[in-house]
Formats: C-alpha cells, sequence, structure tokens
C-alpha cells in the first residue's frame, strides 16, 4: 500500500500532462462531427465533449471541449491526438491499461475516473456511431 | 483551559502513520474523525469478552452487553442535555433524518411547507423531496447572503401559517458557517412548526443542550466525534418522538405482537427494530467518554484558534478564495478554491504530502451550484490536529499555487 519516498506531487503531475491540460490540444468545436459524444464524472464534476470525423472506419479528426481536473482534461487532449488516423476498431478496443501508458501516470482507485473519462466518452459515442452505420444499412 | 494536543495525539495510533514516507496530516475531520485506542479497545473488549445479543437472553453475557448498550444511550444523552428516552441509535446522520422525513410525512398535507436552507447537506434536502412527493407539501429555501450566512430577515419571512416543518444544519459543512440555531427555533415554533437539526456538524465540535436549543428533532453521527463507522444518533423531544412512527419493524421494537397486529416498544427502543449496533454504541459511549474528559469547551477553543490560524494562512494566498463567514463566525473548517486550479489537483498534490483534505461538491451540489463552482478543497480540524499542521498545509498550497502557474498558458 504505501509508497517509498518519492516526489507523489511529480509523479501524478508530469511535466507533459500539465502541459496538456494548460495548453490542450485540439480543443473546440469539430464542425460536422460525425461522432460527437459528452459525458461526465458525477462525483467530481469533470466534463467532456469527444467529437471525432469518421471515414471508412478511420478517424480523420479529432476534438474535444470540457472542464475539470487536470487528469480528465489532459486524458482528453491527449486522446485526441492519439485518435487521428486510428481505425474505429482499435479505438474500441482500448483499455485503461492503454490510456495510462498513453498518460504514464497510475492515478489509483478513485482518480481513475478521472483518467477514463475522455476514453468512455469516446467509446460511447463510437459505439452509437456504428450503430446508427448499421441501421442505415 | 487548553487542550494538551500532543497527548491528545499519542492515544490515536493511525496519527502514526506516513503516507508516502510523509507524516499524516489528517484534515478531513468534516467527512469522519480519526479513534483513539480507548475508542477501539472499547470494541474490541466488547467482542472479546461479553459479545450478545441485547435486550432478550438471560444469560451472563447478554446482560452485561444489554447493560453496555442501555448504558452508552445514557451516555449520549448525557452529551447533548436530553434523556436516554430521547436518543435513539440509528446507523447515521442521513438515516436519522429519513426516520424524521418519513415520521413528518404523515402530518404534511397539500399545500404544507417545508423550510430548508440553501446550504443544506444531500442528506437534509433529499428525504424532504421524497416527503414532499409524496405528500404534496411544497419546499422553500432560505437564501444565504455573499458572506454564506443565512439572511435571517428573509428566512423569517418565509416561515407562515403554512410552515409545518423547519429543517436546517447547525454548522454548514460547506461554508463553515455556525446558524442562529436557537433564533430560527423560536421563530419555527411560533408558527407552529417541528423543528429538524441536522447537528452533524456540531455535535461532535461545539458544547451544545438541546434544551437549551429547543429542537424538537437532532441528528448527528457517532463516527464524526471518535466514535466507529455505522452509528448515528436521532435525538427527539419525547412528546415529538411519541407520536412518531418508525421507519423500520420488526424485533425488539415492539410490544406486543399478534398475527393481526403490533404495539411499538417504549421510547427509544420503537426507533431501533432488529438486533442493533452494539460494538458501534460501546465505541461511541468510550467516544463520549473521552470528549467529555477532554471537555467540549476545550475542544471548540482549539478549534477555534485552529481555524483562524488557517483563514489567516490560506486568505494571503494569491488567487485563493476561501467560502463562508470570518473566522469568528465559523466551525473548524475551511473551504476554498485555487483559481485556475480544479479542486482534485489540489487536493491530489495536497495527499502527495501527506495531507488528507476533501475536494469536491461535499455533498452539496445545490450550494456548489449556487456558488457557481465546480467544488472545492476543504480541510476540517479536530482536537488533534497542530499548529503545524496547519503552517504545512498552506505552505504546500502555495506550493501548489506556484506550480500550476508555471505550466500556465502564457509560456
Amino acid at each position: 500500500m504505501e509508497k517509498k519516498e518519492t516526489n507523489a506531487i511529480e509523479e501524478l503531475y508530469r511535466e507533459e500532462l500539465m502541459d496538456h491540460y494548460q495548453n490542450p490540444r485540439n480543443q473546440g468545436e469539430l464542425a460536422g462531427a460525425d461522432v460527437s459524444y459528452h459525458d461526465h464524472n458525477p462525483v467530481c464534476g469533470d466534463e467532456v465533449t469527444m467529437q471525432l470525423k469518421v471515414s471508412d472506419g478511420e478517424i480523420k479528426d479529432a476534438k474535444f471541449t470540457g472542464k475539470g481536473c487536470a487528469i480528465s482534461q489532459a486524458a482528453a487532449s491527449m486522446l485526441t491526438e492519439e485518435a487521428k488516423g486510428k481505425k474505429t476498431r482499435q479505438l474500441l478496443q482500448m483499455k485503461t491499461e492503454d490510456v495510462l501508458q498513453i498518460l504514464k501516470i497510475n492515478p489509483g482507485p478513485v482518480r481513475i475516473k478521472c483518467a477514463l473519462l475522455a476514453l468512455r466518452a469516446l467509446q460511447k459515442g463510437l459505439l452509437k456511431y456504428e450503430a446508427k452505420l448499421l441501421k442505415a444499412k | 483551559m487548553t487542550l494538551n494536543v500532543n497527548k491528545i495525539r499519542q492515544d490515536f495510533p493511525i496519527l502514526k502513520r506516513k503516507v508516502y514516507g510523509k507524516p499524516l496530516a489528517y484534515l478531513d475531520n468534516a467527512a469522519t474523525t480519526q479513534k483513539p485506542r480507548q475508542v477501539i479497545q472499547a470494541i474490541s473488549e466488547y467482542y472479546e469478552n461479553y459479545n450478545s445479543n441485547v435486550h432478550r437472553a438471560v444469560h451472563k453475557l447478554s446482560q452485561e452487553a444489554t447493560h453496555a448498550y442501555d448504558e452508552a444511550h445514557e451516555k449520549v444523552a448525557g452529551f447533548v442535555g436530553a434523556k436516554m428516552e430521547e436518543i435513539a441509535f440509528t446507523k447515521n446522520t442521513t438515516e436519522s433524518i429519513n426516520i424524521a422525513a418519513n415520521a413528518l410525512s404523515s402530518q404534511l398535507r397539500k399545500g404544507d411547507e417545508i423550510l430548508l436552507t440553501q446550504m443544506e447537506h444531500h442528506s437534509n434536502i433529499v428525504p424532504w423531496q421524497q416527503a414532499a412527493k409524496r405528500t404534496g407539501a411544497k419546499i422553500r429555501y432560505a437564501e444565504i447572503d455573499e458572506n454564506g450566512e443565512l439572511k435571517m430577515r428573509q428566512l423569517q419571512q418565509l416561515i407562515n401559517k403554512k410552515t409545518k416543518v423547519v429543517a436546517f444544519t447547525h454548522v454548514s459543512n460547506v461554508l463553515g458557517t455556525v446558524n442562529p440555531a436557537k433564533e430560527i427555533i423560536a421563530a419555527a415554533h411560533e408558527a407552529g412548526a417541528i423543528t429538524v437539526l441536522d447537528a452533524a456538524q456540531s455535535v461532535p465540535h461545539i458544547p451544545l443542550n438541546v434544551g437549551e436549543l429547543d429542537c424538537d428533532i437532532m441528528a448527528f453521527s457517532g463516527h464524526k466525534m471518535l466514535g466507529p463507522t455505522g452509528m448515528g444518533v436521532l435525538y427527539g423531544k419525547e412528546e415529538v418522538l411519541s407520536e412518531m412512527e418508525p421507519l423500520l419493524y420488526g424485533g425488539d421494537m415492539i410490544s406486543e405482537v399478534s398475527f393481526d397486529d403490533a404495539k411499538w416498544n417504549e421510547l427509544p427502543w420503537k426507533f431501533e427494530a432488529g438486533t442493533p449496533n452494539v460494538a458501534g454504541a460501546v465505541g461511541l459511549a468510550a467516544a463520549v467518554d473521552y470528549l467529555q474528559k477532554a471537555g467540549m469547551e476545550n475542544v471548540h477553543e482549539h478549534e477555534k484558534k485552529l481555524t483562524k490560524l488557517a483563514y489567516d494562512r490560506l486568505s494571503k494566498i494569491e488567487g485563493l478564495k476561501i467560502y463562508g463567514p470570518p473566522p469568528n463566525k465559523r466551525g473548524g473548517l475551511a473551504a476554498f478554491s485555487l483559481e485556475g486550479v480544479h479542486n482534485h489537483d489540489v487536493s491530489a498534490m495536497l495527499d502527495a504530502q501527506g495531507i488528507a483534505v476533501r475536494g469536491g461538491h461535499h455533498c452539496a451540489m445545490p450550494l456548489a451550484r449556487l456558488l457557481g463552482i465546480a467544488g472545492t478543497t476543504r480541510a476540517s480540524f479536530y482536537l488533534y490536529n497542530t499548529a503545524e499542521e496547519i503552517d504545512k498545509l498552506a505552505a504546500v498550497v502555495k506550493t501548489v499555487a506556484a506550480k500550476m502557474k508555471s505550466f500556465a498558458k502564457v509560456k
């Protein structure tokens, strides 16, 4: 349970993560988005809306808007970078560990929800999008 | 008399703990408090020596357990100036308020009014919302001013002939505001309303006497006053509890049962259906003993000093805003926000230095919305906290503010 003495702040709030939080990439509305999904954490109030442009099962563009803690917002920013050029299938297969690897942190059992909020929103949005595609066929 | 805090700290095994290699500074006492070994030992002693069910068997163990359980009621009663019959054990403040809201529902009619305040915890809002839905009664809210204090004139204007229940918190768990309970209760009584006091943040910290306050019903939690979790208290004036219908039915709360009907047991057992939390009661009794020995006046004085210190230190930090009234008008807590930093990030950075605080809306979402914030970081104090811990809190918050600034967008 107990960690050795480390600079736990530096560990959780890595420079790259803080940079994404203070200077978010791909932030804003994505005009003509195929996927748009809003999700929030009722306990802490973190919010994100993940938006994607999809063509032939590939992510052409990704943007997000939101507000909340550094971890939730940095994760959203990093995930938009990660998503571009990926297949929808690849995004749907992404798991907790994948997100933590991108963030390079171990947020612990309480704040894991912050780290995963963006991925969950992205995946829920994609599933909705795919269901709609199937229906149209 | 001042508290011997160093000596008190020796009684709390958990305070020796290190977190991430740093000494623990536990400043989340409004959520729950730590337990002295006297409480922990009382609970183990019960399980090791006289564990048994109460009010039933005639064997020796049951006699001892029954005695301890009943005595716990007496001790808690004595602590708040009540009679033993007026103290029912529940699992927490929330359950106590639910019992009250459920029972008072039977007296509510369409068009009746329930008066709450804007600074209530969810536990003193949601049960009343449900009672209102069932009965057609209407909920009204007394407003707070920019200081986080109740607008007393507005509150008094809201109390009218239709007001049947006035339920409010004694000390706000977010703003720290100490409400003028006596005054509000008197105004409610003048209109013939029943008063329900949420004393979860006051009984553990302030010397309190129910007779002096004259409240009809009062709820508080054992775990916020050095006792174990799973212990709450419902106080009610004898004549009020006598009229109230219990929420739970079953064993021990009856005096007589036939196949068709049942009669309720005498007070307070009517509200304690089923096998109770005997170990919890024994632990709470030990907690009451501990607090009485320390002296509630001394506990209160000590917290006042810490709160003033925290207020002075924190308010000097650039971009930091403390919510609620000045220190002389608040209980032992300070909730604050730091410009440009989310409360969870502040809390996590404090945690990394061994400082335990709470971040979030503190189960008062309507209040957070009213203040226009997602949440705050809250430091709350108790008899074992020290001035050094407050200094450390302020120092780390200062570092956090500086660190976040270094990542600011201008970079």
